[in-house]
C-alpha cells in the first residue's frame, strides 16, 4: 500500500511540474516557433529585456505590489492583534475569510461598478487600493496563526514591570512575530504582483496603467510569442523565490491560500 | 485604555478597509440586480425592475449556469481523487521530509495563473509538446483535439487548484489522533475498512474545506474557460465579464454575479457546518 501511495505522490509531483519545466526548457529554445525544439538561445530574454511594453508593465506591476503590501501589511498585522484579543466572532471570521474566497471576477465588477458609481478616476492607484483588500485579509491570516502559539505572559510580564502599551508592543510582541510578519507581506507581494483580473476591471483605459499579468494576457490572447516562454521563465522563479524566503521566515510553515 | 477598546482600535483600519471596498461594493451589486442598463451604458436608475432576475433563470443563461457547475463539479472530484492520496502519502512519509513535500506540493500554487494556464497551451495544442511527442512515438498519426474543449478547462482546473487540495486535506489528517487507526488494526480492521469507516470520516472537514474551495474557485473562473476553452465554451465568469466589458450591461452582469455569491456563501455555510461537526466529534 505504501508503495502505490507513493507511486501516486511522485506522479502528482510530475503532473503538477512538468508544465512549468517544459515552459522553462522551451524559453532558451532558438527556433521562433515556441512550441518545438530546434537548439539552445537566450535571443528571447534579451528580446525582453528591450521591450519597453514589457518593462513598464513589470514597473507598474512591482509599484502596485510594493505599496499595496505595505499597507496591507500595517493593517493586517494591526488586525490580527486585535483579533486576537477580541471575543470570538464568527460574523467577523467569515468577513476576514471572504476576500480569499470570493472569485476573483466578482470583486473585481464590484469594485469598477463601485468606483464608476463615486466618479473615482481608475489607475494604478485603484488597483493599489484592491489588491489591499486581499492582501489585508492574507496577512492578517498568516499572523493570525503565529499568534495562536503566541506566549501572551510575556508581554504581560512586561506590562508589569511598567512598561507601556506601546513600548511592550515595539521591544516584546513586535520582535517575536516580526519573522511571519516579513513573511506574510513576501507573500502578499507575490499575490499582488500577479493578480491578473482584479487589476483589469480596476485598471482604467491605457498603457499607462497596464500591470504584468494585464501584459501577459494580452499575449497569450493576441499572439503567441516565444517572448512569453522566457517571461514566463523570470516571473516564475521570482515567485518561487520569494515564497521560498517566506518559507524560510515562517519556521517552514506555509498558508496556503 | 481597556484591553476591549485597544482591540477595537487595532482592528479598526483594516475592518473599515474591508468594509469600503469589499462589502459595500458587493452590496452595491445587489442594488444593481434591480436596474437597467442605460441608453449608453452604465445605469438607469429612473425604474426599478425585475427583469433581470427573470432572464438569469432564463433557459440560455440557467444551461450556462449548469454547464459552469457541471464542469466546477467534476475538476472538484478529480482534485479531491488526486490530492486525498497525495496529502496522505506526504503524512506517512518520514517525518523529515514532510514539511519538504508538502511545500513543494503548494510550490506551483504560488506562481502565476495566468503563466501556470498558458503552459497547458503549450503543451495541449495541435502542435504543441504532447501531440509532438505521441506524434514522434507513432501512437497517434494525426494531432489530438485537446485544446479549446472542456477537456482542456477541466484539466486547468484540476491543476491549478490541486495543490490547495492537498494542503486542506494533510492539514485535517496532520491533526488526527493515530490512536485511533491503530486502535481499529488491533481489534483486527483491515487496512482499507480502517480507512473507510476511521480515518476518512474524521478527515472530512479537511475534504469538505478543499473541495468548497476548488468548487467556488471553479465555477467563478474567468481565465481557464478563456484561454484553454478558446471562448468557444463560456462559463458564468465568461457571461460576466462580457456583460461588463463587451455587451456593456452592468445590471444583468451584477445579477449573474450576484447568483455566485449567493452560491458562495451556500458554500461557506455547508463547509462551516462540517467543521463544526468535525469539532464535535473530537470532542
Amino acid at each position: 500500500m505504501p508503495r502505490v501511495l507513493n507511486i501516486h505522490l511522485g506522479a502528482t509531483f510530475a503532473f503538477l511540474y512538468t508544465p512549468i519545466a517544459v515552459l522553462i526548457v522551451l524559453s532558451f529554445n532558438k527556433a521562433g516557433l515556441p512550441t518545438a525544439w530546434s537548439g539552445f538561445s537566450i535571443e528571447w530574454y534579451g528580446k525582453l529585456a528591450s521591450n519597453p511594453k514589457i518593462l513598464n508593465a513589470a514597473w507598474n506591476s512591482v509599484i502596485v505590489a510594493t505599496i499595496s503590501t505595505l499597507i496591507a501589511t500595517v493593517l493586517g498585522t494591526l488586525l490580527a492583534l486585535g483579533v486576537e484579543r477580541a471575543k470570538p466572532s464568527p460574523a467577523r471570521d467569515a468577513l476576514l475569510f471572504a476576500p480569499m474566497i470570493v472569485p476573483d471576477i466578482v470583486l473585481a465588477i464590484a469594485l469598477l461598478s463601485f468606483f464608476t458609481l463615486i466618479k473615482f478616476t481608475l489607475g494604478l492607484h485603484s488597483i493599489i487600493l484592491a489588491h489591499v483588500v486581499f492582501n489585508i485579509a492574507f496577512v492578517c491570516a498568516v499572523v493570525r496563526a503565529r499568534l495562536k502559539g503566541f506566549d501572551w505572559s510575556l508581554a504581560e510580564v512586561s506590562r508589569d514591570l511598567g512598561a507601556g502599551h506601546l513600548v511592550t508592543f515595539r521591544k516584546i510582541t513586535l520582535p517575536l512575530i516580526l519573522p511571519s510578519v516579513v513573511a506574510a507581506a513576501l507573500l502578499a507581494f507575490t499575490l499582488s504582483i500577479d493578480e491578473f483580473i482584479i487589476a483589469y476591471f480596476t485598471a482604467g483605459a491605457g498603457q499607462a496603467s497596464t500591470t504584468l499579468p494585464m501584459q501577459i494576457y494580452s499575449m497569450i490572447r493576441f499572439g503567441v510569442t516565444p517572448e512569453i516562454n522566457a517571461m514566463a521563465s523570470i516571473v516564475m522563479l521570482v515567485s518561487f523565490a520569494l515564497v521560498l524566503l517566506a518559507q524560510r521566515l515562517n519556521h517552514g510553515r506555509l498558508p496556503g491560500a | 485604555m481597556s484591553p476591549r477598546f485597544i482591540s477595537w482600535l487595532l482592528m479598526a483600519p483594516g475592518l473599515l478597509w474591508l468594509t469600503a471596498l469589499m462589502i459595500v461594493p458587493c452590496l452595491l451589486i445587489f442594488v444593481l440586480i434591480f436596474f437597467e442598463r442605460g441608453t449608453y451604458g452604465g445605469i438607469d436608475w429612473s425604474a426599478a425592475t425585475l427583469e433581470n432576475l427573470t432572464r438569469a433563470f432564463d433557459q440560455l443563461y440557467f444551461s450556462i449556469f449548469l454547464d459552469s457547475a457541471r464542469i466546477a463539479l467534476i475538476a472538484t472530484v478529480i482534485a479531491l481523487l488526486i490530492g486525498y492520496p497525495a496529502a496522505y502519502a506526504i503524512m506517512k512519509a518520514p517525518e523529515r521530509w514532510q514539511t519538504s513535500l508538502l511545500f513543494l506540493a503548494i510550490l506551483p500554487f504560488w506562481t502565476n495563473y495566468l503563466i501556470r494556464t498558458y503552459a497547458w497551451i503549450v503543451l495541449l495544442n495541435p502542435v504543441g509538446v504532447i501531440n509532438n511527442v505521441l506524434t514522434y512515438v507513432g501512437v497517434i498519426s494525426q494531432p489530438l483535439p485537446l485544446l479549446y474543449n472542456e477537456f482542456a478547462i477541466i484539466l486547468g482546473l484540476v491543476y491549478n487548484y490541486t495543490p490547495f487540495v492537498i494542503l486542506a486535506i494533510y492539514s485535517a489528517l496532520q491533526r488526527l489522533d493515530p490512536s485511533y487507526a491503530e486502535a481499529s488494526r488491533d481489534l483486527g480492521a483491515t487496512a482499507v475498512s480502517t480507512f473507510i469507516r476511521i480515518t476518512l470520516p474524521l478527515t472530512t472537514a479537511g475534504v469538505v474545506a478543499g473541495a468548497v474551495f476548488v468548487f467556488v474557485l471553479s465555477i467563478g473562473n474567468f481565465v481557464t474557460p478563456d484561454l484553454l476553452g478558446g471562448g468557444k465554451l463560456q462559463m458564468i465568469g465568461n457571461l460576466i465579464y462580457d456583460q461588463f466589458l463587451t455587451a456593456r450591461d452592468w445590471p444583468f452582469g451584477a445579477t449573474l454575479s450576484g447568483l455566485l455569491i449567493a452560491l458562495m456563501m451556500i458554500a461557506l455555510f455547508l463547509q462551516a457546518v462540517a467543521s463544526g461537526q468535525a469539532r464535535g466529534e473530537h470532542a
